[in-house]
């Protein structure tokens, strides 16, 4: 079980946490000038990387707030948490 | 009459005389006996049937490795199966059974597959048991039969199971000499340290032997080492726990058996408790297993590992046999022949396939009288119920084989051993890669991945003094890297034996071909022999874990402890690979079988999931309301009044109604607050209508869809400010709604000034519905009901005796009707009072059916009902709901080619042609006329009941261009009723033109 640092509550089991998939996935701004294969893309396609990962985490049953994980999807290894608002991989005040 | 015990040794009161009876028969046995001991100490040699051949089998091992002696322990609810009676502690009335073997363990009918044999090779069942396919029902019984798997009790279990949460600073698994001296180490330094052992006793192997450690005989030198840890406040020691599994960053998960060694049930008490562990570090110290050697018919009761000899001995005070053969390539168990001679054994030969070499161990087994043959192996066992003899022959190193010319040497046990494999299980579980080690011959632990190290023989370190020193290392190490003061440890001295290397000898193989021998076995568990590997390779198979899957190698519930390696082995032969290119199969929790019972803890019965109740659930219970259950809420169903069955309550209810006064308790809607200065745009993102255009005091039926364009949520919402808002959303769709709500807003539109209160519990919801709605609900209130001042889809404030209230004016039956929300806190007084006041019209409260009937009578949607997240508004018939010139969720979804086709499904009404038939919800709609291949399904049936008002059955159905098949016919079918001819109508059944709802 995922040992997950909150950025918001600090250190809390996998099981106080819900899933949110890939980040940083931005919705079209105007999604009507969009043709139907880049709408599906952003729709459906998901990047499914092996090794470091952007996702998203909500801490759903504590904060209930959504904030940023780097994960090693191979080996379950957390690199960092980040708040929502913060520069996702450039940001220096990690954690 | 305990024929094998001794008189002395052994850390058993043989004061303390216990009864248990296995397959009916009673034994005797001694308090601190295993079920096994004392079957043992009572010359039982028997104790199962193997799995397909169903050959008799005896006890192997003294733990968890044991394949054989697997028994079903008690009866009724509280019986157990799969149960290792080396590891069952012996208890007055023990009642244990064989788990195969029918009619008798003695004589078993199905031997025959033993004769057979030939017949039953590796994947034998994908072969034999494949046509014709309609008989695999018939093949299942018997095969299940014959297999002769345990079984589980019928009845609950009513015994008491807790889960406990803990963090350590060190976790130390095994307490073994190295786990111990490790614990006496991190603990005296202050650290937090948890040492957990499967068995009753700490000490580990040290239990098994007579070493004599710092000056103290073994047994001191545990108990003192013991007394120190019980002193230590910061450690936590966990005899009868078993460490079954190692999880993502130092999660560990350990079974601690509370009272299963006191008696089959214990009422009052925990039965087992299952310990969640969060540990900063953790110390791997469970040992190694013993191999066995493969060599024809090694299966044969009255074959016996070595350190299972010596454990007889020195911890049971049991003596296995009398006239002994030990079998071995390695000196360690040189110690079980001298054991088991100084115990009293009348001859002991040693049969070593490695060549004479001066050793302590040779020095010490020739002292006691222990006859010793080198360059020999074991060719043959003779016997087939217990050992009467084995054949010994000359072997041949070099070219790896043994010769022909065999001598028979007569004995009642034989013991064996093949080396040394260290339980490498949860350095695996964790993460950690092995490595073979050519000078052991065994896999080692690679280098851990997570913070954790392995200490003793499950790092492959044998010498008694060496794995004290790792024990002392690694918690000094440790403790140090955690910022405790390590404690300055002396090493306790201790014997330094010498050692000759062991010799590799995975298969006894004779100059014949070893198809022709006797089977040679691998997997005891599975039977998996020699010749199925061989097999297994000749068919195409030459990766581990396809072999794994195709002969069972390691399957069993030993999970191949004893097997595995050996089975590696020889594949690696077969294949003509070394073994580390085979590598090992993957090692998974549970390390030993845990029982569901722990696993469930607490979280059984009324403490599974959280039961929800309105405000006003007294009133329903009293009314004696049978209840559904909904998104955990507890809602009434209907109310039968004397002796109403269902039909007549609801067909009551919906007149009422209809016709005059109903009253609904709606509280379970999800409920939303929503304010900031951009809530008007961010609802608009939302919902499918424009927000923005609604007057403040407006309610709107609204619906959310997802990026895909299909339906997700709908309720009624209203503008209470001008960014003031209240949304409702399904029972069953609250908690998801709101937490989407929150994704939105958070992740990408966080610049957003909107804050969301969840109102679900706060407030309730009470629908006053009906023609005389509004003449009952003026009587208690100020406000004007009038529709000139409070017309349809309206919300205002009002009061109801000093209870402050919100009203809406809106109808989910298509009637006049009000819904009334007050805090929770007055909510049943409310309901009291309306009841009170409708009492002159007929008031009558109805349940959920009533509020279906009522709904779909109007052909309104249920979301997740008549929707299954491949609907979308425009299939739905919704279309009207959707605004032009905005964007929001899901709309640019909705141009799809796949959300444009013409034979999408869509939302119709469905009649019997009869007039009288209810159509099961979830019928096919399929065509009348038979076609020739596979029927076209049209469609489903999503919603079904009888309308009392209109007095014929009704339906709502997704049905293919459902839309253009108005007037057409199809047959509705189901597994569960005949046919039901149906035409297809307009989804809306009653008040066509919705002029009720709207009354004047």
């Amino acid at each position: 079980m995922l040992l997950i640092k909150c950025p918001w509550c600090g250190e809390r089991d996998e099981t106080e946490f819900s899933y949110g998939g890939e980040a940083a996935i931005k919705r079209p701004l105007k999604p009507k000038d969009l043709n139907d294969k880049d709408w599906a893309d952003y729709l459906f396609m998901r990047k499914n990387t092996r090794g470091l990962f952007l996702e998203q985490w909500n801490h759903s049953v504590g904060c209930r707030q959504w904030f940023l994980v780097e994960r090693n999807t191979v080996t379950y290894e957390i690199i960092s948490t980040k708040r929502m608002n913060s520069d996702a991989l450039n940001s220096e005040d990690s954690q | 009459m305990q024929t094998n015990r001794l008189n002395q040794g052994g850390f058993i009161d043989r004061h303390k005389t216990l009864r248990f009876t296995f397959n009916g028969q009673s034994y005797f046995g001694y308090q601190g006996d295993t079920l096994a001991s004392a079957l043992v100490a009572n010359d039982i040699k028997i104790v199962g049937r193997s799995f397909k051949y169903h050959r008799p089998r005896g006890i192997i091992g003294s733990g968890a490795e044991e394949p054989n002696a697997i028994f079903q322990i008690g009866s009724g609810a509280t019986t157990e199966a799969g149960m290792r009676a080396t590891q069952i502690e012996l208890y007055d009335g023990l009642v244990a059974k064989s788990e195969k073997g029918w009619p008798s363990l003695s004589f078993d009918i199905a031997i025959i597959n033993d004769w057979f044999s030939k017949l039953f090779g590796a994947g034998f069942y994908y072969k034999t048991f494949m046509y014709p396919a309609k008989f695999w029902k018939i093949y299942e019984y018997f095969l299940r039969r014959m297999a002769g798997l345990g079984r589980a009790p019928k009845q609950p279990d009513p015994d008491h199971y807790s889960h406990q949460n803990i963090h350590c600073d060190i976790l130390i698994v095994g307490a073994g000499p190295a786990g111990l001296i490790a614990g006496v180490s991190a603990g005296k330094s202050g650290a937090k340290v948890i040492i957990a052992d499967d068995q009753a006793m700490f000490g580990g192997s040290l239990l098994a032997s007579k070493e004599i450690i710092g000056g103290q005989s073994s047994e001191e030198w545990i108990a003192s080492q013991v007394e120190i840890l019980k002193t230590l406040p910061n450690v936590t020691c966990l005899p009868r726990s078993t460490v079954f599994g190692y999880y993502d960053y130092n999660f560990l998960t350990i079974n601690e058996r509370c009272t299963n060694h006191l008696s089959e049930f214990t009422a009052g008490k925990i039965r087992q408790k299952l310990w969640r562990v969060r540990a900063k570090r953790v110390v791997l110290a469970q040992g190694a297993f013993e191999r066995p050697l493969v060599f024809p018919n090694n299966d044969r009761p009255g074959i016996m590992l070595a350190s299972a000899v010596s454990n007889y001995i020195h911890r049971y005070g049991v003596i296995p046999g009398k006239n002994a053969v030990l079998f071995t390539n390695n000196d360690s168990a040189y110690q079980a022949a001298i054991d088991i001679k100084t115990a009293g054994a009348q001859s002991v030969l040693i049969v070593d396939s490695r060549s004479e070499q001066p050793s302590d161990m040779v020095d010490a087994a020739k002292k006691c009288g222990v006859e010793l043959q080198f360059d020999a192996v074991i060719r043959n066992v003779i016997g087939n119920k217990s050992i009467k003899a084995v054949q010994i022959s000359a072997y041949d190193a070099s070219d790896n084989t043994c010769k022909d010319k065999a001598e028979k040497r007569d004995c009642d046990l034989l013991i064996y051993s093949g080396g040394w494999s260290p339980a490498v299980h949860l350095h695996s579980q964790s993460g950690g890669k092995n490595k073979w080690d050519n000078e052991r011959h065994c896999f080692v632990p690679g280098k851990p991945s997570q913070a954790s190290s392995s200490i003793g023989s499950c790092n492959g370190t044998w010498i008694l003094e060496d794995c004290l020193k790792e024990g002392i290392t690694c918690a000094q190490e440790m403790v140090t890297n955690l910022g405790f003061k390590a404690v300055d440890m002396k090493l306790p001295s201790s014997k330094k034996t010498k050692i000759n290397p062991m010799m590799p000898l995975w298969q006894v193989i004779a100059k014949d071909s070893s198809e022709n021998l006797p089977k040679q076995f691998v997997d005891y568990q599975n039977d998996t022999t020699v010749s199925d590997i061989y097999l297994a390779v000749r068919e195409g198979y030459t990766g581990i874990e396809h072999v794994k899957r195709y002969t069972a190698l390691g399957f069993g519930t030993d999970q191949g402890k004893l097997g595995n390696i050996n089975g590696m082995a020889i594949l690696g032969q077969a294949l003509k690979k070394p073994i580390e290119q085979i590598g090992t199969t993957t090692f998974r929790p549970a390390y030993t079988p845990v029982t569901f019972g722990v696993v469930a803890g607490e979280d059984i019965d009324e403490m599974f999931e959280p039961t929800r109740k309105t405000a006003i659930h007294d009133f329903h219970a009293d009314r004696k309301a049978p209840f559904e259950i909904v998104g955990q809420w507890l809602r009434p169903w209907y109310f039968p009044e004397d002796n109403e069955d269902m039909l007549s309550a609801v067909s009551r209810e919906c007149i009422a109604a209809r016709s005059s006064l109903g009253i609904m308790d709606a509280s379970t809607l999800g409920k939303i607050d929503v304010c900031g200065k951009d809530a008007v745009s961010f609802l608009e993102k939302i919902y499918t209508h424009d927000v923005a255009k609604m007057a403040i005091g407006q309610c709107a039926y609204g619906i959310m869809l997802g990026e895909d364009g299909m339906i997700k949520d709908d309720g009624v919402m209203a503008r209470l400010g001008e960014n003031h808002f209240y949304l409702t959303t399904t029972t069953g769709g609250a908690a998801n709604v709101m937490s989407w709500l929150e994704q939105w807003l958070q992740t990408e539109w966080p610049h957003l000034d909107v804050y969301m209160t969840s109102l679900t519990d706060h407030l309730s919801t009470i629908a006053l519905v009906g023609p005389n709605s509004r003449r009952v609900l003026q009587t208690l209130v100020n406000t004007d009901l009038s529709a000139e001042f409070f017309p349809f889809m309206r919300t205002c404030k009002s009061e109801i005796a000093g209870i402050a209230i919100d009203l809406y004016r809106v109808s989910f039956s298509g009637e006049l009707a009000f819904e009334v929300n007050v805090n929770s806190n007055f909510a049943l007084h409310l309901w009291n009072l309306l009841m009170k006041a409708g009492k002159d019209f007929g008031i009558t409260p109805y349940g959920t059916e009533t509020m279906h009937v009522l709904r779909a009578e109007k052909g309104f949607i249920i979301v997740g009902q008549d929707t299954d997240g491949s609907v979308n508004p425009l299939d739905a018939g919704l279309g009207w709901l959707i605004s032009k010139e905005k964007d929001f969720l899901g709309k640019r979804s909705l141009e799809r080619a796949d959300s444009l086709r013409k034979d999408r499904k869509q939302l119709v009404g469905l009649l019997s042609v009869d007039n009288k038939s209810v159509i099961p919800e979830g019928a096919q709609l399929i065509e009348k006329k038979a076609t020739s291949g596979p029927t076209p399904m049209y469609g489903h049936v999503s919603s079904s009941y009888y309308s009392p008002i209109l007095g014929h059955p009704i339906a709502l159905a997704l049905v293919q261009s459902g839309r253009n098949r108005y007037g057409e016919k199809l047959l509705a079918v189901s597994s569960d009723a005949k046919a039901i001819e149906v035409s297809i109508t307009k989804p809306i059944f009653y008040d066509l033109k919705g002029e009720q709802q709207r009354v004047e």
